[in-house]
């Protein structure tokens, strides 16, 4: 199994379940993930990945029936529990959907959102971070001159970056992504997997994929997930080239899920 | 097993398409036949008088509709203000923060109760609480009692545009570290905010024909409705039902059907405006 250097550990989850309603959803999770890499978690639909990135930053508190047990750690502290200022910890963590959501507002403005809600900033501080965030997003050159233009009306790999410029705008340490390139096209997937490469300089990027490519290309890490339970992690080139368990390389090999 | 002839199941394929279609052109026709009534009436009365001068007492045999078209304006506008928020923040409340909880279910029961009262009702309710304490018809009574009317509708109207915004933006508002009564106002509203705008039309047409509920509150007069907070209040409804049943004049008959027109006319275009302007909204 994998040996880490427990300080450059920034997210653990210790002992957690997660339920929807009745149903348990994931079952003992014991997952470490590194400072600034990228963790790719992989499996069949259903196996609890887009659960377990859900359980980061709280979103599934959204929902009444949903609920967890056990603890996540955050920078040394548990998240999970109830006296976190939820609003902070999201701020932390900022999170990219499998469908790019842009705000129905400007490109300017849905930069514009996070920064204004966390940050106190002149007119022109809010100018420069906003075009800071769109050069880190890579999406600077293309929107330079529509930065009026509504936010939906741009492609939807552009949409998917706008997100992201959106999301680091409110400078958070932990980026998540569920599937952010699943609803964009070849050529905007690759710019998001370049620009994946570029983020983990400064962010800590757990990603979620159902694309075994993607997840080798872009990750440092990988896990792998089955119904619920973690079946493999390990550096991503060990997981691709000679994993530990049979369910994982008949997985990885196309030959179930 | 026997099989049934394929000339039966024609048959009777034919003959309930056959009587669909003839209630459908029946439905039509009747609408078609009110509207033309409306009209061939209704026309002989317009002229620029008819627009700008007021109502005159009977015996009268000149005078218009325009103290009263302007009170209708001035009511209905009052209504909006005071049944337009509540319903549309009952509506947010329904949607963001009572979902799939008893209350919520509870609230959602009432409104469509309240939906089914009948708007003689509100005028009642209002005359024993603002006129009868006052002892003051009032263009103000008159746009409460129709405000209880449009709460409920607005209500229901934002809670099923609010839902339609797809919970993914929620989240993704959510996951900024956004408070929830600001991803709310400044995202989840903005998404639905022309399936809001439509809600509120269709309340204005569904109250802009009511008659019942100014009955006892607005009332009716001759003057120009500046006197809106402490007098009765011009409007066109009543002034309809007063000319079309105590009058014995047919010019005042002519006028009638003349505010009618107004009426059916504004109230059409009301709805035509807001199925063409938000088309791709479902469930309008």
């Amino acid at each position: 199994m994998l040996n880490l250097n427990a300080d450059e550990i920034k997210i653990s989850t210790r002992h957690l379940n997660f339920y929807y309603g009745k149903h348990q959803a994931l079952f003992d999770n014991n997952l470490d993930i590194l400072t600034n890499c990228v963790t790719a978690v992989i499996g069949p639909s259903g196996c609890g990945k887009s659960t377990y990135l859900r359980c980061l930053n709280r979103i599934f508190e959204l929902y009444r029936d949903q609920r967890t047990e056990g603890e996540i750690i955050i920078d040394g502290r548990n998240i999970l529990d109830k006296t976190v200022d939820v609003l902070e910890l999201r701020r932390k963590i900022g999170m990219i959907f499998q469908k790019p959501t842009p705000f129905p507002m400007s490109v300017f403005d849905n930069v514009a959102y996070g920064l204004k809600l966390h940050f106190r900033l002149s007119r022109k501080e809010v100018g420069e971070r906003v075009e800071k965030a769109l050069i880190g997003a890579s999406l600077w050159d293309e929107v330079k001159d529509k930065l009026k233009r509504n936010g939906m009306a741009l492609s939807g790999g552009q949409q998917q970056r706008l997100c992201i410029a959106r999301a680091i705008a409110a400078e958070p340490e932990i980026l998540l992504m569920d599937e952010p390139t699943s609803a964009v096209d070849p050529v905007g997937t690759l710019k998001i997997e370049d620009l994946i490469e570029e983020l983990k300089t400064r962010f800590t990027l757990v990603i979620v994929t159902h694309n075994m490519q993607q997840a080798a290309r872009v990750s440092d890490y990988t896990a792998f997930f089955y119904q619920g339970q973690i079946v493999e992690y390990n550096r991503t080139q060990k997981i691709f080239t000679s994993p530990d368990r049979k369910q994982t390389e008949d997985y990885i090999t196309g030959r179930f899920g | 097993m026997k099989r049934r002839g394929m000339f039966f199941r024609k048959a009777l394929n034919f003959t309930v398409k056959l009587w669909s279609i003839f209630f459908v052109a029946l439905a039509v026709t009747i609408i078609a036949w009110v509207l033309f009534t409306v009209f061939r009436s209704g026309l002989k009365a317009f002229s620029w008088t008819f627009f700008t001068e007021s109502t005159k007492p009977y015996g009268i045999p000149d005078g218009g509709i325009g103290n009263a078209l302007l009170g209708t304006l001035f009511i209905t506008a009052g209504a909006v203000i005071i049944g337009v928020p509540p319903g549309i923040l009952g509506g947010i409340y329904l949607s963001e923060f009572a979902q799939g909880r008893k209350r919520g279910n509870i609230i959602r029961f009432s409104a469509n109760v309240m939906m089914g009262i009948p708007s003689i009702l509100c005028g009642l309710f209002i005359y024993a609480l603002l006129v009868y304490t006052t002892k003051h018809f009032s263009g103000l009574a008159g746009s409460a009692a129709l405000a209880i009317i449009m709460f409920p509708v607005v209500l229901r109207t934002t809670e099923d545009m609010l839902q339609m915004v797809p919970d993914s933006l929620r989240e993704s508002a959510l996951a900024l570290g956004t408070p929830r009564w600001r991803a709310t106002f400044s995202v989840i509203c903005r998404a639905a905010k022309s399936g809001l705008i439509t809600g509120v039309l269709l309340a204005v047409a569904r109250v802009g024909g009511e008659t019942a509920p100014l009955l006892f509150t607005a009332l009716w007069s001759d003057d120009w409705p500046f006197r809106f907070f402490t007098e009765p209040t011009a409007n066109l409804t009543v002034t309809i039902n007063e000319y079309a049943t105590n009058s014995p004049f047919d010019v005042m008959h002519t006028r009638a059907w003349g505010a009618a027109l107004v009426i059916s006319i504004a109230i059409l275009a009301l709805n035509i405006f807001c199925r063409l302007a938000f088309k791709d909204k479902k469930g309008i």
